[in-house]
């Protein structure tokens, strides 16, 4: 097997245990965690594609890498303070009891 | 494949599985920080160093510490008395596995057809700077853009209502 294709395989593996967490999960919090955790998976191919790739001179797939780090930090910020919000507003973080669309 | 590899893959898997089924929200997030710190050290291992200390700073510097500001904010420390998992559990399961079959399929069929072990590319923090104000000039400055609307955005929807303005 060659360092790409195991790369590949473990990130394969993080991202279907945050696929799964974020599926499975009843806190809203812990939903994002696993979203988190799949962004992160995607990171590792980016990096892992731009290392082994034909062309590693030309930092593309490292600045894909970096910007998605970025844009993920955002997205938890903006996610993290909508569920302090909803918490606010619901008094709960379960997803299971948030079943109504209208407040 | 590497010893270095396999105890990095161990690692991060354990501090991701451990992040998705502990019982305590609180340490999940530890444990979230542990597959953070595993995914840096696998760039650090694939010779990116720029992206794995941009990682450790941006992840387990502020993503992780955000995470537990957030749980003690919404009193997710307390384990729920009704378990932690949705009622649809075994469907998202389901899901997950699947998901995991098709791309390790793919990736064990394709594996023979990807490129070997190539030599490190010599690259520098000042290659990835003038890279940076050069050919990706405009995605960074969409980046800064984003970023400060995401702030403002996320202090505004946090922002404690005050009573009778809604």
């Amino acid at each position: 097997m060659t360092p790409l294709a195991g790369y590949l395989l473990v990130a394969a593996l993080i991202f279907s245990i945050g696929l799964a967490g974020a599926l499975t999960r009843r806190n809203a919090i812990l939903v994002l965690i696993g979203i988190e955790l799949m962004l992160n998976a995607a990171n590792l191919n980016l990096i892992a594609f731009w290392r082994y790739g034909p062309h590693p001179e030309l930092l593309t797939g490292m600045m894909f890498a970096i910007f998605s780090i970025a844009v993920a930090a955002a997205e938890a910020a903006v996610g993290l303070g909508l569920v302090i919000s909803i918490h606010r507003h619901a008094k709960t973080t379960d997803l299971d009891q948030m079943n109504r669309m209208k407040g | 494949m590497s010893l270095v590899f396999y105890l990095i893959a161990a690692l991060t898997v354990a501090g991701g599985l451990a992040s998705m089924v502990l019982k305590n929200t609180v340490h999940c997030a530890l444990a979230l920080t542990v597959a953070f710190a595993g995914l840096a050290l696998f760039f650090l291992n694939l010779d990116a160093q720029f992206a794995g200390f941009a990682q450790i700073l941006v992840y387990i510097g502020a993503v992780a510490i955000l995470v537990v500001f957030a749980i003690l904010l919404t009193k997710g420390s307390e384990t729920p008395k009704d378990g932690v998992f949705s009622r649809t559990w075994l469907a998202g399961l389901a899901v997950a596995a699947a998901v995991f079959a098709v791309l390790g399929w793919a990736i064990l069929h394709t594996a023979p057809m990807l490129p070997g072990a190539t030599p490190a590319p010599a690259v520098t923090v000042e290659q990835i700077g003038q890279a940076l104000i050069g050919r990706y000039v405009l995605p960074l400055e969409i980046v800064a853009v984003l970023l400060t609307a995401a702030l403002i955005g996320a202090v505004i929807v946090a922002m404690h209502e005050k009573e009778g303005t809604k």
